[in-house]
């Protein structure tokens, strides 16, 4: 390939300042924290005196235990039952083909661009009946509908691509469809599952419209829900609303940088389905 | 949304065949008996639980959206039958179509800039695509995807405050004369909330690019430079052209995401100063949830679903023809 040096230059320069775009935010932020409480410093200004305590009082402030278990149950709530539900209709309108599958296919496209906004309202009102205002199931429930046009198309273009001998040699062996489904299937289905499952507890994790409106109480809702909160709380005093913000990205940050290669294929591959 | 039709396989269509003659070691004989309406009727099953939870979920509150945006409702007392007229506000009040206009300009930050931008970025950094630098650098700009929207609205809030950092690299390259509080002034305040979304959505778009770019066939590219073609050749006569599919996409994702923009105007600015950076989905929240006008907020609900439906379905059908 004919390449010149100048421009392979050109491109290192570019990736860095791509890198420095992004992380000189939270280098600003990561900075900030360390200032004394209720002071007002400057972007990117090294403290005389680093509180490292900021970090202690934004956990305790935020009740960062609490929170994180909050969040924790709700993505437990949301994610496993919106898999198997996703997986199973996939299967059905991708594999199965029922009498009718594209138009049931179409149905769930229908919502993959719907504004959350847009059914807020009726919602509340929904969850006000149901006695579930200010419950974690008043994210979850709504979270696992909302979530279904994506899981199912996503699920329904891995199942589409199934060769149907697959099911019919399992058959002759004398498996029943439960067992084709769930022995046959579902283990093949494994990256495109892993993939969504990234994605669906990243898309619950950082869920803030629903929680804004549904949930009053901090403790019970989405860790991005907190930090909104957080914000109201605390955002007069920038060191503590930065330490507390950094706080409670870490974890999402933290898994993250383990299952870096997963979550940008996921993302990836999410966006280019989507 | 961008999957080629679905290649139906020769035999999927086929009755699948009885199979229940040769099962022997089954403990639940009977289902191996299962008629094909039976397997039929199965199948349904296996998709009313998500069904059951999207009629429930979304498309209730679908139907819901649009009905009550036919009543003048305070959510309390009894509500009154208006007709359209709540549309006709929505098409006649600036506070209510202002929003709307405020999300379209969110646009040119949301989508246009990331996508130049990311052009132009994954181009010049094709040839070390697989450097390690490049492989650090993919996981470092996915980090604004990775953080809650309201997180990157924070974090923004104070780099463009009047002391944090944004000012204060104007300072130090000699222009300092326009520092302001990016957010709190009217002139630029969507501009600067605009920044925000740009700088979540760079990442993405450049890696999509740079994905669909590493799919290219390299000859083409040496076929190109052995005609003496230049990088800005190049890039308009073989890049452009064969990034079809994935700008589509870009665009797509970043045009719902600045139409239904939320969180980060929440945090950033609640819309303020003024209605200088009101988009409809914060709009909606004040109308049903601080002024009690349900009927109100709906209409804008249901103009805004229709509005995002309108601006993608044609970018998605273009695809399609192409393809076809």
């Amino acid at each position: 390939m004919i390449t010149s040096k100048r421009e392979n230059l050109v491109g290192r320069i570019l990736l860095i300042l791509l890198m420095l775009w992004t992380l000189m935010p939270f280098v600003s932020l990561f900075v900030t924290a360390l200032h004394k409480s209720g002071s007002y410093p400057a972007g990117v200004e090294w403290p005389a005196d680093p509180q490292w305590g900021n970090f202690a009082l934004a956990f305790q402030s935020a009740q960062m235990g609490a929170l994180v278990w909050s969040s924790l149950q709700i993505v437990l709530g949301v994610v496993p039952v919106s898999l198997v539900i996703a997986t199973m209709a996939g299967y059905a309108i991708g594999h199965l083909r029922v009498p009718g599958h594209r138009l049931l296919l179409l149905l769930f496209v229908f919502g993959l661009t719907l504004p959350f906004e847009g059914i807020i309202t009726p919602l509340y009102y929904q969850i006000r009946d149901f006695g579930l205002l200010n419950t974690r199931w008043a994210i979850i429930l709504p979270l696992i509908g909302l979530f279904m046009p994506f899981s199912v198309y996503w699920m329904r273009a891995h199942f589409v691509n199934m060769p149907a001998e697959l099911s019919e040699a399992a058959q002759v062996d004398g498996a029943n469809r439960w067992q084709v489904f769930w022995r046959v299937h579902v283990p093949l289905a494994r990256p495109a599952l892993s993939s969504l499952g990234i994605l669906l507890f990243l898309w619950t994790w950082n869920q803030f419209l629903l929680t804004v409106v549904l949930v009053n109480d901090p403790l019970k809702r989405t860790a991005a829900g907190a930090l909104g909160a957080f914000q109201g709380q605390w955002g007069t005093d920038i060191p503590l609303l930065c330490a507390g913000a950094l706080l409670i990205m870490t974890p999402t940050l933290l898994v993250f940088f383990i299952f870096q290669r997963q979550f940008v294929a996921a993302l990836l591959q999410g966006s280019m389905k989507g | 949304m961008n999957q080629p039709p679905a290649r139906s396989h020769p035999s999927a269509d086929r009755p699948s065949p009885h199979f229940g003659s040769r099962a022997v070691s089954a403990r639940r004989g009977g289902v191996h008996r299962t008629s094909l309406r039976r397997g039929r009727w199965l199948g349904y099953l296996f998709i009313l639980p998500a069904l059951a939870f999207y009629l429930l979920f979304v498309i209730r509150p679908i139907l819901l959206t649009f009905q009550y945006s036919m009543y003048d409702w305070n959510g309390v007392t009894k509500a009154t039958w208006v007709g359209f007229n709540n549309y006709l506000k929505v098409f006649a009040d600036p506070t209510l179509y202002g929003p709307v206009l405020n999300a379209f300009e969110l646009i040119i930050f949301f989508s246009f800039i990331p996508i130049v931008l990311g052009l132009v970025t994954a181009a010049t950094v094709r040839r070390i695509a697989e450097s390690r630098l490049a492989g650090l650098a993919r996981t470092i700009v996915f980090i604004p995807q990775v953080i809650p929207l309201v997180a990157a609205g924070i974090i923004w809030s104070w780099l463009l405050a009047s002391n944090g950092l944004v000012n204060q690299l104007l300072s130090a390259i000699g222009l300092g004369g326009i520092t302001k509080a990016w957010l709190g002034d009217f002139g630029t305040a969507l501009p600067a909330v605009g920044m925000i979304g740009a700088w979540v959505q760079l990442g993405l778009c450049t890696l999509l690019l740079l994905a669909g770019m590493s799919k290219i066939d390299a000859s083409l590219y040496e076929a190109a430079r052995l005609d003496g073609a230049g990088p800005l050749r190049e890039f308009f006569s073989i890049t452009l052209p064969s990034l079809r599919q994935e700008i589509v996409v870009c665009v797509t994702v970043t045009v719902i995401a600045a139409l239904s923009s939320f969180d980060i105007i929440y945090i950033s600015t609640q819309g303020g100063p003024g209605n200088a950076t009101l988009v409809p989905g914060l709009q909606i929240f004040y109308l049903a949830f601080s002024e009690n006008r349900v009927g109100l907020a709906s209409a804008l609900a249901v103009t805004l679903m229709v509005l995002v439906l309108a601006v993608v379905l044609p970018i998605q059908l273009l695809t399609k023809e192409e393809k076809a």
